[in-house]
């Protein structure tokens, strides 16, 4: 029998991930340090039009596409004369477990149906595990959810609880772990006993099934207004939902649209903390996700990440717990809809974003999610209080993540903060160049490359020669 | 002597993947500190008292061992106190939409 300590069992991950995946990473090796992502996507996952029937099957997909009015009408009375863009929603919480996940899951699970795994497995605290375990049950498979839930007190994230709750409600078996990365360590374990398939969120499958949302807000759009979204934020944590709907969009020809990422601003907690753990209010589409995957996506469960949030990414924006909390609530107070943070965390940002386009311009936020006790404000600002967390009313540019949530006294205080994205192009460099310890950068390198961080060959190669001091053959 | 908790009792158990020596490499200072620990629901096999090494059998059948720390173990997540900070946005927000154009 092989030995189950944690060294032992990380030792057979690659081993574990190939049966569990049944995806050969290595035959899209190119080069040094790069390999062909596109190759990957197309060979691997299936065709759009497929996608959109596979969903079909299991009601996921073509969710109410909404234009928030008095929200637009706000963020109007708050911008100069001729500003304000029209702020429109995708209503994704409408897909069967409540948020777009449902997406992501549906094609790995009817991959593993096809093929004949008897269940599936994923790991994550989102809304991912719900996903997978409500489209496993439309399928007759089997669901374990592997959770990253309470720290050492015993004390549990109650979004967390929640998404645990409704994964149960699915039928899945729950594995609940506290803080810490070797969650990856009992969900190898897991794949190795069960033989069930790695539903992965970062599959060529996770991420061609959000390509239909971007599609179909191009659709949409064109069909109302005659014309393409100008801008399309996105939440961003892992990836993988800024990725997929960037395809799409791309695929319906929306190829000047601009490409907004948001995620929370949690700079300064430690991601994999025992201590930190209780002291932030939002579980996911934050920076302690969203800066390292975008920096380096090859961290992720699967050997090759195809969710690559820096080839798609225009801008990136982050907002802060507080203003999350407000924005939330005035689209309960002013458009009637409830909804949970992951989306409202782009909202947020769509609404200062708005106020600096023109009138005649149109912003998409592109996903809602299900709320409830766990995921509401109510929920998160008590147990912020709870845990020492100072909540009150201010500037939220004054909030510290761990220390306070600062609620803004007025609209006009929210704000989205721009990353440094050139910043996190050179740092994705940085990463590659140790991982690989490439000296002198191939053709067919920096091609990758340059796809990679979306910038010309020109302009890669010159970032390699002049900041990284490194020798670039061809280009 | 506690409460005999019969077979077939939905429950949850406890167990430490890792202890505090065992944890990851590349972990914090305070995660290295504690173990890694997991919790898990099922049906009872053998009837036992809270505290009891047992083994349960979970929704989809597959079994696990671990301390008995829970009988029908609760949802206990909720909404809670009103939040009198988020109280003032929705009057505010409604003032200002209904201020006339200038």
């Amino acid at each position: 029998m092989a030995a189950n300590d944690y060294n032992s069992v990380m030792d057979r991950k690659n081993e574990i991930m190939k049966k569990a995946v049944g995806i050969d990473y290595e035959r899209f090796a190119t080069g040094d340090v790069g390999f062909d992502y596109e190759r990957m996507m197309s060979e691997v996952g299936y065709k759009l039009e497929e996608i959109i029937k596979i969903q079909k099957e299991t009601a996921v997909g073509q969710t109410p596409f909404i234009e928030l009015k008095n929200i637009t009408k706000l963020a109007r009375k708050l911008a100069p004369a001729g500003k304000g863009a029209r702020i429109f929603l995708k209503d994704e919480a409408a897909n069967p477990s409540g948020s777009y996940k449902a997406r992501r899951a549906s094609i790995s699970v009817y991959h593993a149906e096809k093929e004949g795994y008897p269940g599936v497995v994923a790991a994550t605290s989102g809304n991912y595990g719900a996903a997978v375990a409500s489209q496993a049950v439309m399928r007759n498979l089997e669901s374990i959810i592997v959770q990253e839930v309470f720290d050492s007190r015993g004390v549990g994230q109650p979004e967390i609880l929640e998404k645990g709750r409704k994964c149960e409600a699915y039928g899945s078996e729950v594995l609940q772990l506290s803080v810490g990365p070797e969650l990856f360590y009992t969900f190898l374990r897991v794949l190795e006993d069960t033989g069930y398939f790695n539903a992965s969120l970062y599959t060529p499958f996770g991420i061609a099934g959000v390509e239909p949302l971007g599609y179909e807000i191009v659709q949409e759009l064109q069909e109302r207004e005659g014309k393409n979204p100008d801008a399309v934020i996105i939440t961003h944590a892992g990836g993988g939902n800024l990725t997929g709907t960037s395809r799409g969009l791309i695929k319906a020809g929306a190829d000047d649209t601009k490409i907004v990422a948001a995620s929370v601003d949690l700079s300064g907690l430690h991601m994999a903390s025992d201590h930190d753990f209780n002291r932030k209010s939002f579980t996911t589409g934050h920076t302690g996700f969203g800066v390292p995957f975008a920096t380096w996506p090859d961290r992720a469960d699967v050997p090759r990440n195809a969710a690559r949030a820096l080839r798609y990414m225009d801008e990136y924006v982050t907002v802060k717990q507080g203003e999350v909390f407000y924005i939330t609530e005035a689209l309960a107070q002013i458009e009637g809809m409830e909804r949970g943070p992951a989306g409202n965390t782009s909202l947020a940002a769509a609404f200062d974003l708005a106020q600096k386009m023109d009138e005649d311009q149109i912003i998409v936020v592109q996903e809602t999610e299900y709320t409830g006790a766990g995921k509401h404000p109510m929920a998160q600002l008590n147990f912020a209080k709870e845990n020492g967390i100072d909540v009150r009313n201010g500037d939220p540019d004054q909030e510290e993540a761990g220390k306070s949530v600062i609620i803004p006294e007025h609209p006009s205080q929210i704000k989205a903060r721009d990353v440094d994205l050139e910043k996190l192009k050179r740092s994705y460099l940085r990463k590659v160049i140790e991982e690989t310890k490439v000296k002198e950068v191939k053709e067919i390198d920096l091609e990758f490359l340059a796809d990679e961080i979306n910038k010309s060959k020109a302009e890669t190669k010159d970032i390699l020669e002049k900041e990284f001091d490194l020798t670039v053959l061809g280009g | 002597m506690g409460e005999v908790i019969k077979a077939g009792s939905w429950v949850q158990i406890y167990q430490v993947v890792l202890p505090a020596g065992e944890r990851a490499p590349q972990v914090p200072e305070d995660t290295k500190k504690v173990p890694l620990e997991l919790k898990v629901k099922g049906f009872l096999q053998e009837e036992a008292e809270l505290g009891d090494e047992v083994e349960v059998k979970t929704v989809i059948g597959r079994t696990h061992k671990g301390e008995l720390i829970e009988v029908n173990p609760p949802y206990e997540h909720q909404f809670g106190k009103m939040i009198p900070e988020l109280l003032q946005v929705g009057p505010q927000i409604r003032e200002i939409l209904r201020e006339e154009e200038v």
